[in-house]
C-alpha cells in the first residue's frame, strides 16, 4: 500500500495534466468558455442577493448581508459535494482506461476533486469582491487560517472520493444514493442557517459529528464573522481525522484495486 | 536473457454473486459487503500457462477466440493481476490493446497526444521531441488541431497506434491492431514492427493472422480454452492448430449435415403423414411427394434451398463423403481426392435409374453436375441393397463451403429420391485465389523475370 501511495508523487505529471484535461474539455465548445468558472458562482450569489433581499427577507441578526453569509458556506460545499458525485462515477466512466491501459485508478478521483478545486478557486475572486463591495472585510490574521481550511476540506473530500470510487465499481446504486444524502447533507450542516441560532445549539452534540459543519463554520469565521477564529481547535482535530480517512480510504481503494478491471 | 517470463500462470475471473440483486442495502443489511465482494461463480480463463520470450525476439500467441489471448496479454501488461503463478517482465512495457483508449472526444489531437503519452509513461519533454514524428506517422498533419471528435475512427486508431509505438518500449504487446488502417498503414506498421525488431526489441503478438505469425515471429504459442497446447517453432505451431480447427469444423459440419438431412427427412414424413390423412386410401407412389421439383425439375435446378423429395421406389438410405482413404472427412485440401458414396435400397428391381451428382459453392452457383444417364450409362439392373461412388481424383475447387446434391431418378427426371444440398463441405487452401475452379495450372517465364 504504501508503495503504491508513494507512486502517486510520480503519478503528479499525469495527474495534473488530466486536471488540465477535465477544464479545458468541460468549456470547449462554449462561447465564454473558462469565464464559466467567475460567472457560474457569480449568478449564484445575485440569485441567493435577489431572493434573500427582496423575496424571502432575512434579517436574522449577525449573519448580515446574508447573500454573502450563504455564500462563505456554498462555495465549499459545492467544492466538495461536486468532488463527491464526480469520483464516484470516474472509475466507471474511466473504464476503458483501467482495463486497457496499465493505469493507476486511483488518479482518476483525485482528479475529480482537484479539478472541482480548480473550480472553488476560481470562484474566490467573486466572492472577494463582494466582500469589498458590501464593505465586510475579514481581518487578515484570520486569513492565514484560510489555506488551512482548504487542505483539511481537500484531504477529507479526496478520502471520501477514493472509498466511493472504489465502492461504486460494486454498488452502483451510490451514485443515486449519494445525490439524495447529499441533498440531506446540505441542510444538516450550518450553511444557509448560522451555527449560532438557538435551535442548532440544543443539538450541538448531533452537529458536532458532522464533520462538514466543522469546515463551514471555520470558513464562516474566516471570511464573514469578525474577530478571532474560535474553531480552530475543532479543525485541526478535523485535519488529523481527515489523514486517518485519507489512509483508510486509500487501504480500502488498494484492496479492491485489483477487481476493477474486471469489474468495470 | 528472457524479456517476458510466465511461470504457471492461472487466471480465474470472478463473477460476483448476483450482481443485479446485490445492493449496497442488502450488503449492509445483511452485513455482508466484505462476502459479496468475494466471487461465487468463476471463469478459468487461463490455466498454468507457462512461456519465456527471449529479449530481442518476437513471439506470437494465437487461438480461438475466447481461448485466453488476451488475458495473457493483459497479464503481461500488468493491467490484472494472475490468479496464481508468477509474471515477469523486464524493462518499459507499451501495450496496443486498444488504441487511444485515453483519448478525449472534446480535446485536441495535440492534446490529446501529449496526455496519452504521459498516460503510456512519457515525460512532456520526451513527447515534445517526437511529437513531429508522431502526428507524421499517424498522417495527420493537417488535423491534429482538430477535436477528437471529428476524427474518423481510422484518423482515431492511428493517432493511438503512432502514440503507442513511439513509447519506444523496451516490450511491445500489440493484440489485434493491424486491421486499423488501410493497406498502406499496415505497411508501415509492419515496418515499424520489423523495425524493433532490428533494435532487438521484444515483441509480444496476439493475432489471428497465421499468416503474420509465420511470416513474423521467432516463435508461437497456441492457447486454447486457457490451456497452452503447443509452442515452438511458428510453422509447427501454426500447423497444429491449422489442424485442430479443421477437425473442429469437420465436427460442425457433419453435426449440420445430420441436421439438414433429419430435418429433411422429418419433413418427408410430414407431408406425407398429411397426404395420407387427405387422401385416404389414394394410391401411393406414383406421383408421390409433388414438389415443384416433380413437375418442373429444371425450375428446381436452380433454386438453392436444402431439401428432399421423391417417390422413394429407390430410397438413399446413407451418403458419405470420403476421403483419400475413404474415411469420412468433411473438410477437404484443394487438389484432395473426394468420394461420394451413396448407400440405396430398391423397393422392386428397376432398369430405369439414373445416380446424379451435383456440387454448388456458397452463392448456390453450381459448379459441377453430372449424372450416370449424361455420362452414357445404360441402366439394366437394380435391386436390393446397392451402393454408388463418385469418385474425384482433385478437388480442384478454391477456399470455400461447398453443398452436394445427389439423387436416383429415372431417365425422364421422375425423382425416386432427390436431396437438395443436404451434404455440406470445406475445402481449405493456403492459396487466396479466387473464383470457383482451380485448374491445374503453372506459370513458367523467361529467365530474366525473377522472384525472391
Amino acid at each position: 500500500m504504501f508503495s503504491n501511495l508513494a507512486n502517486l508523487i510520480r503519478y503528479r505529471g499525469l495527474i495534473q495534466s488530466l486536471v488540465a484535461r477535465e477544464l479545458k474539455a468541460r468549456y470547449r465548445g462554449s462561447v465564454l468558455g473558462f469565464f464559466w468558472s467567475f460567472i457560474n458562482p457569480l449568478l449564484l450569489l445575485l440569485v441567493y442577493s435577489f431572493v434573500f433581499t427582496y423575496v424571502l427577507e432575512n434579517k436574522s441578526e449577525g449573519i448580515q448581508p446574508y447573500a454573502l453569509f450563504m455564500f462563505c458556506g456554498i462555495l465549499p460545499w459545492t467544492w466538495f459535494a461536486s468532488s463527491l458525485s464526480e469520483a464516484a462515477g470516474s472509475l466507471i466512466s474511466g473504464g476503458n482506461l483501467i482495463k486497457k491501459v496499465l493505469f493507476p485508478a486511483e488518479v482518476l478521483p483525485i482528479v475529480s476533486v482537484l479539478a472541482n478545486m480548480v473550480h472553488f478557486l476560481l470562484g474566490l475572486p467573486i466572492l472577494v469582491a463582494f466582500l469589498i463591495y458590501y464593505a465586510h472585510l475579514p481581518d487578515a490574521l484570520d486569513l492565514v487560517w484560510f489555506p488551512v481550511a482548504v487542505l483539511v476540506q481537500l484531504t477529507f473530500t479526496t478520502a471520501l472520493a477514493l472509498m466511493l470510487a472504489a465502492l461504486t465499481v460494486h454498488f452502483r446504486d451510490i451514485r443515486d444514493l449519494l445525490a439524495n444524502i447529499l441533498t440531506l447533507w446540505f441542510f444538516a450542516t450550518p450553511i444557509i442557517y448560522p451555527w449560532t441560532q438557538a435551535n442548532v445549539r440544543r443539538f450541538k452534540w448531533i452537529f458536532d459529528m458532522n464533520p462538514f459543519t466543522h469546515l463551514a463554520i471555520s470558513y464562516q469565521e474566516i471570511l464573514f464573522y469578525n474577530g478571532p477564529i474560535g474553531h480552530w481547535k475543532w479543525l485541526l482535530a478535523l485535519g488529523a481525522v481527515s489523514i486517518v480517512l485519507f489512509l483508510a480510504g486509500y487501504w480500502l481503494f488498494d484492496r479492491l484495486r485489483d477487481s476493477f478491471a474486471e469489474v468495470v | 536473457m528472457n524479456a517476458i517470463e510466465l511461470a504457471n500462470v492461472s487466471k480465474v475471473y470472478r463473477r460476483y454473486s448476483g450482481r443485479q440483486f446485490a445492493t449496497l442495502k442488502s450488503a449492509l443489511l445483511q452485513r455482508s459487503i466484505l462476502r459479496d465482494l468475494q466471487p461465487s461463480e468463476t471463469f478459468q480463463a487461463l490455466t498454468d500457462v507457462s512461456f519465456t520470450v527471449p529479449k530481442g525476439s518476437t513471439y506470437g500467441v494465437i487461438g480461438r477466440n475466447g481461448s485466453g489471448k488476451s488475458t495473457a496479454l493483459k497479464l503481461v501488461a500488468g493491467i490484472t493481476k494472475p490468479t496464481s503463478g508468477a509474471v515477469r517482465v523486464d524493462g518499459r512495457i507499451s501495450a496496443l490493446i486498444e488504441l487511444g483508449a485515453g483519448f478525449h472526444p472534446e480535446i485536441s489531437g495535440r492534446e490529446n497526444v501529449f496526455i496519452n503519452g504521459i498516460m503510456l509513461g512519457l515525460t512532456k519533454r520526451e513527447i515534445q521531441r517526437r511529437f513531429d514524428e508522431i502526428v507524421e506517422f499517424a498522417e495527420l498533419k493537417d488535423f491534429i488541431d482538430a477535436p477528437v471528435k471529428t476524427y474518423s475512427s481510422g484518423m482515431y486508431m492511428r493517432l493511438g497506434f503512432a502514440v503507442a509505438i513511439h513509447v519506444d518500449p523496451d516490450v511491445l504487446l500489440v493484440d489485434e491492431v493491424l486491421a486499423v488502417g488501410d493497406e498502406g498503414f499496415t505497411h508501415k506498421c509492419l515496418d515499424k514492427f520489423a523495425e524493433f525488431r532490428r533494435r532487438g526489441r521484444t515483441i509480444l503478438l496476439v493475432t489471428h493472422s497465421l499468416n503474420l505469425v509465420e511470416r513474423f515471429c521467432d516463435e508461437a504459442l497456441w492457447l486454447d480454452a486457457g490451456v497452452a497446447r503447443t509452442h515452438g517453432d511458428p510453422k509447427r505451431v501454426v500447423g497444429a492448430y491449422l489442424t485442430a480447427v479443421e477437425h473442429s469444423e469437420g465436427q460442425l459440419l457433419a453435426d449440420a449435415t445430420a441436421k439438414a438431412v433429419e430435418g429433411a427427412r422429418r419433413e418427408g414424413q410430414d407431408r406425407q403423414d398429411g397426404r395420407e390423412g387427405q387422401d385416404g386410401g389414394r394410391l401411393e407412389g406414383h406421383d408421390g411427394e409433388m414438389s415443384p421439383a416433380a413437375t418442373d425439375p429444371t425450375s428446381n435446378m436452380f433454386r438453392a434451398t436444402e431439401g428432399r423429395w421423391g417417390s422413394r421406389e429407390v430410397e438413399i438410405t446413407e451418403v458419405v463423403l470420403g476421403d483419400r482413404t475413404g474415411q469420412p472427412a468433411f473438410v477437404f485440401h484443394s487438389g484432395d481426392a473426394v468420394s461420394i458414396r451413396l448407400k440405396v435400397r430398391a423397393q422392386q428391381p428397376t432398369d430405369d435409374f439414373v445416380f446424379g451428382v451435383g456440387l454448388f459453392n456458397a452463392e448456390g452457383v453450381c459448379c459441377y453436375g453430372t449424372n450416370t444417364f449424361l455420362e452414357d450409362m445404360n441402366p439394366e439392373r437394380l435391386d436390393g441393397e446397392a451402393e454408388a461412388a463418385f469418385s474425384i481424383e482433385s478437388l480442384d475447387l478454391v477456399e470455400g463451403t461447398y453443398k452436394v446434391d445427389v439423387a436416383v431418378h429415372k431417365r425422364d427426371g421422375y425423382p425416386y429420391d432427390y436431396h437438395r444440398l443436404l451434404y455440406t463441405f470445406r475445402v481449405k487452401s493456403r492459396t487466396r485465389d479466387v473464383g470457383i475452379y482451380r485448374p491445374r495450372h503453372r506459370w513458367t517465364f523467361s529467365p530474366n523475370v525473377r522472384f525472391k
